[in-house]
């Protein structure tokens, strides 16, 4: 029988506004294996804990119930403490009647009630506790940074300045993301690839950096500091060694310098060949070919490039390969891109060329984008007079075809593409249609001033009912100005679309692949929404950048900073202790079905054909084994296995169906 | 039948198999047993008919494990049961010789007692191979009902007549689906949460937890059962009310979620008359609806949605929305 010492806190008012405190402790007192009960204002305090480790001396407690905030919060905090009382840490277990209790319920008495079931299902549960130890893992010194925009970059750029190597792994040719899209940037409307090319240089020049661009990550097994990554490297049918990036190769080919392949880059406002570069500045600058719509590859014939090529780097040849990497670190940094706009046919998007995207407009506003920098309307190449931006397409929506949050950087960036047109074209006119125009930031609200009262930017609170394109070429833009309660029938020659923002499609199966959580909108899931917003859930995942939610360039790069300061936290400890909780086979009960194996995402159990002697009766048998180091004590296995063979420690099937008693007592 | 037994003699005298495992008479017309047939003289008990429901392929754990091959002759639905068994490491695949019987649909002996047919001597009409009318005859004179109305409600959900693995199959089979497989289930779906804890309340307090729905179910193969053991505080313990025993029933319905291929062996075995199929029924049309169509021991490779994880796996959240 255990001697269980039970401890609620009032966390000052927070648990003790709602729950009556000194209640609780006199209905737990009579709980099976109780043998001590007090109450303390502060329990995670330093006199709150000098109080539990003075009970355990003088009443010998086996196991402790504390009752208090989450144990995301203090189970580390009473662990701590109870270790050193001389307790096994894992006699604790931390009942969380403020989380789940006082901060939900209003009611005294019934929250009260809650707290003592609470406690209960805690005090069974410890009942059944045995103590565990740690293991311990060595650390890989390696870390690996998936995605190659800004966010990637610096967070790469800040671990191999610590003396860390880091590799990146981009699945485009180059590395810059959208940054290297855009035009200017906000607040200070200084040029993006200005910024931007110094640090893909930087990164490409680092020696504790390793780019793996036109590469996806394919595979991660492994645990917190001991990662194994299989790479696929995408065959770039063009020699590393041999290219000098003269680019001979794409302005020579069939088509010249045209191409007849839209171009990811420019958002397909312009063509580019089969074998390309993404951009001038790319980093590596070395161009791929396009297998799937290169002619060679499709008919077996042309071969133009190889020819032309005065290094002879093109190699057709070429497969692609996988390497195995281990890490002891992961930064999630996959980014962002706008939504598909199909849903939103009264825009018009995908009915007229001058409705275009806040994205599409930087590429026509860029010196190196498809018109020269020139804007024009993509219809007949007239310079547009009459601009209307609409805000929040996609963003902010409260049906299923659109996002519920704020995509946060469109407020901005329209200003900045107001300013910067009629700083260009002073006899543009522009209307800006929006909802709420929102602007906290370092400079932010003064920016957006200038666009309102130096500018003179046309900004009409209203939604855009629907977007017309006319015989004539124009468009007329229906809305309401919900300020005068009026009808607005706009005409004008270009639309602009703030799209909302969502997290690189791709991020799904990569957070899948690492088991990091990710939420309802796609954006991974921090530890701590507050106190551990650059980490995941899953150790040794950490986030940067769009991944984790929309931010602006400035947000992003202080993310990168505290993901990298968070890896070389991680990498500088040469053991991590290992977790405990973990599942085990009963072999007796096993009957070898392999659901468990199946079930399991991180590849821990496998089966062996083992000797037994099940009462008596020996024979051999196919059963389950878990790898602990792989293990991470999810559970899945133990509520798929049909005979409760599996088992896991700290969190036994007896253990939870204990608790649930005490709950339904 | 006839054809059947030469066949399974043959096999085991030229040493392919060592054993079979098939029906032999019981002590009713109306009853014949599972059995293991070894010796020539033990065919003489053998019986192949209409009233053979039983499922063979739960015996193959165990028969799998001796010393020789089995020969064992398995229905086309029987089928999805062995290969789910494969699946989950259960038999040996190597061990096992499959003969696929031919099946019209098996009869259910309730069926003619609700006719109020009684004191039943000898059965006709009841062969593999015909097509006529089944034939009592009684302490009380000759009855007569039509094969498919006398057949077991789950063969009227037959879920066709091709064997999913075999060695080899003698006869033809017929397919007798000609009922929707979840009409019951909806006429459930649709009481109020209160009609329907009562239907399942009252269907359920007639069971005697006799052990028979979870012996002979092929999915209910663990080595030791979970309300054996002492693991889990669940033998001794004491319920709390009438009720809590008959949650035997429905945690095993998930222990064989996404693994029950409706043999409907349950249903047929319960003395009580319990429909207990319905409990697999509505997983498995929930599975189909929440991930696609999907039958258990169709393929042994298959993945399956509830115990397989793959990275394509769908959300709760967007399976759950799919069932309404």
């Amino acid at each position: 029988m255990q001697k269980i010492g039970v401890f609620v806190c009032h966390c000052g008012t927070n648990i003790a506004a709602t729950v009556d405190v000194k209640k609780v402790v006199e209905l737990v007192r009579y709980e099976p294996g109780v043998v001590f009960a007090d109450d303390y204002m502060y329990m995670c305090s330093e006199a709150g804990q000098e109080k539990i480790i003075e009970a355990i001396k003088e009443y010998g407690l086996t196991g402790l119930v504390i009752c208090s905030c989450s144990p995301r919060m203090h189970e580390k905090t009473f662990r701590a403490c109870a270790e050193k009382a001389g307790l096994n840490p894992y006699m604790v277990e931390v009942a969380n009647i403020r989380e789940q209790c006082s901060w939900i319920h209003k009611d005294k008495e019934e929250a009260t009630k809650k707290a003592v079931i609470l406690a209960r299902a805690a005090i069974a549960k410890v009942n059944l506790n045995t103590p565990l130890q740690e293991g311990e893992s060595p650390v890989t010194k390696r870390a690996l940074v998936i995605g190659g925009g800004i966010a990637g970059i610096q967070t790469a750029l800040d671990i191999a300045d610590a003396g860390y190597e880091v590799d990146i792994v981009e699945k485009e040719p180059s590395i810059g993301g959208r940054m290297s899209q855009f035009d200017k940037t906000f607040p200070t409307l200084d040029c993006a690839s200005c910024i931007l090319t110094p640090k893909m240089v930087e990164v490409n020049q680092h020696p504790n950096i390793t780019l793996y661009t036109y590469s996806e990550v394919e595979k991660v097994s492994g645990y917190v500091g001991n990662f194994d990554v299989d790479i696929r490297k995408k065959a770039r049918s063009v020699d590393f060694g041999k290219c000098t990036g003269c680019g001979e190769c794409q302005t020579k080919g069939p088509l010249g310098k045209i191409g007849n392949i839209p171009s990811e880059f420019d958002r397909g406002l312009k063509n580019r060949p089969a074998i390309y570069m993404p951009f001038a500045q790319a980093v590596p600058a070395v161009p791929v070919i396009d297998r799937e719509n290169c002619t060679y590859f499709k008919t077996g014939k042309c071969g133009v490039c190889a020819k032309i090529c005065p290094s002879k780097a093109v190699d057709y040849e070429q497969q692609d390969e996988i390497v195995t990497v281990k890490y002891g670190a992961i930064v999630v940094a996959t980014g962002f891109d706008i939504i598909n706009l199909d849903k939103y046919g009264e825009y018009a998007y995908n009915e007229c060329p001058d409705v275009i995207t806040s994205i599409e407009l930087e590429r026509l506003m860029n010196a190196a984008g498809p018109t020269g920098g020139h804007l024009e309307r993509m219809s007949d190449h007239k310079a547009p007079k009459e601009i209307v931006f609409i805000q929040c397409v996609g963003s902010r929506c409260d049906d299923d075809k659109g996002k519920p949050y704020c995509s946060k950087v469109c407020c901005m960036y329209t200003a900045k593409h107001a300013m910067l047109i009629k700083d260009h074209w002073p006899d543009t006119n522009i209307t800006v249609f929006y909802i709420d125009v929102r602007t906290p930031g370092k400079n932010f609200d003064e920016f957006y001033r200038r666009a309102v009262e130096q500018y003179h930017v046309n900004y009409i609170k209203g939604q855009v009912g629907k977007v017309k394109p006319q015989p004539d070429g124009s468009i007329i833009v229906q809305a309401a100005d919900l300020l005068d309660g009026k009808q607005i029938n706009k005409k004008c020659d270009m639309v602009v679309l703030a799209a909302a923002i969502e997290p690189n499609p791709g991020v799904r199966k990569i957070a899948t692949m690492l088991t990091a959580s990710i939420d309802n909108n796609n954006f991974l899931t921090e530890a701590h929404a507050k106190l551990r917003p650059v980490e995941s859930p899953t150790a040794g995942i950490f986030l940067s950048g769009m991944a984790q939610g929309p931010k602006d360039i400035p947000e992003t790069v202080s993310q990168a900073g505290a993901a990298a300061v968070k890896v070389v936290g991680l990498l500088a400890k040469d053991k991590l202790k290992t977790n405990p909780c973990t599942a085990q086979c009963d072999t007796l009960l096993c009957n070898g079905c392999s659901t468990c194996a199946n079930v399991c995402p991180y590849g821990a159990i496998t089966y062996e054909d083992v000797q037994v002697n099940d009462h008596g009766l020996r024979e051999t048998r196919r059963v389950a084994q878990v790898n602990v180091a792989l293990c991470q004590g999810c559970g899945a296995c133990t509520s798929a296995c049909p005979s409760g063979a599996m088992d896991l420690q700290g969190f036994s099937n007896r253990q939870i169906t204990t608790e649930v008693d005490a709950i339904c007592r | 039948m006839q054809e059947l037994i030469n066949r399974l003699k043959e096999l085991i005298a030229d040493g392919t198999v060592v054993r079979a495992i098939g029906w032999k008479k019981g002590d009713m017309p109306y009853n014949p047993e599972p059995a293991y047939f070894e010796k020539p003289e033990d065919f003489d008990d053998f019986v192949y008919d209409g009233f053979c429901g039983a499922n063979l392929s739960k015996m193959m754990i165990e028969a799998s494990k001796l010393e020789g091959k089995t020969a064992v002759c398995l229905k086309p639905c029987d089928t999805y049961s062995f290969n789910q068994l494969i699946r989950e490491h259960r038999v040996v695949r190597e061990n096992a010789y499959i003969i696929g019987v031919a099946c019209r649909g098996k009869l259910d002996i309730e069926k003619a007692r609700k006719e109020g047919i009684k004191g039943i001597k000898s059965v006709t009409g009841i062969d593999i191979e015909g097509d006529g009318e089944v034939v009592f005859d009684t302490i009380y004179g000759e009855k007569k009902m039509a094969y498919s109305d006398l057949m077991l409600d789950r063969c009227h959900v037959c879920k066709g007549k091709d064997h999913v693995i075999f060695d080899e199959v003698i006869g033809e089979s017929k397919d007798t689906d000609d009922a929707d497989r979840f009409e019951e289930v909806r006429k459930i779906e649709k009481m109020t949460p209160e009609e329907r804890f009562a239907f399942f309340k009252s269907e359920l307090s007639k069971c005697i937890r006799c052990n028979a729905c979870r012996n002979v179910c092929p999915a209910c193969s663990c080595r030791k059962c979970v309300f054996d053991g002492t693991k889990f505080d669940s033998q001794q313990k004491a319920n709390v009310d009438s009720f809590e025993e008959k949650m035997f029933h429905i945690i095993r319905a998930f222990h064989v979620a996404g693994r029950c291929t409706d043999c409907g062996e349950c249903s047929r075995v319960c003395p009580e008359g319990i429909p207990l199929h319905l409990f697999n029924r509505k997983f498995i049309k929930d599975i189909d609806d929440f991930y696609g169509e999907f039958q258990a021991g169709k393929d042994p490779e298959a993945q399956s949605p509830l115990t397989d994880f793959t990275f394509d796996d769908l959300e709760p959240k967007d399976a759950v929305g799919r069932g309404e």
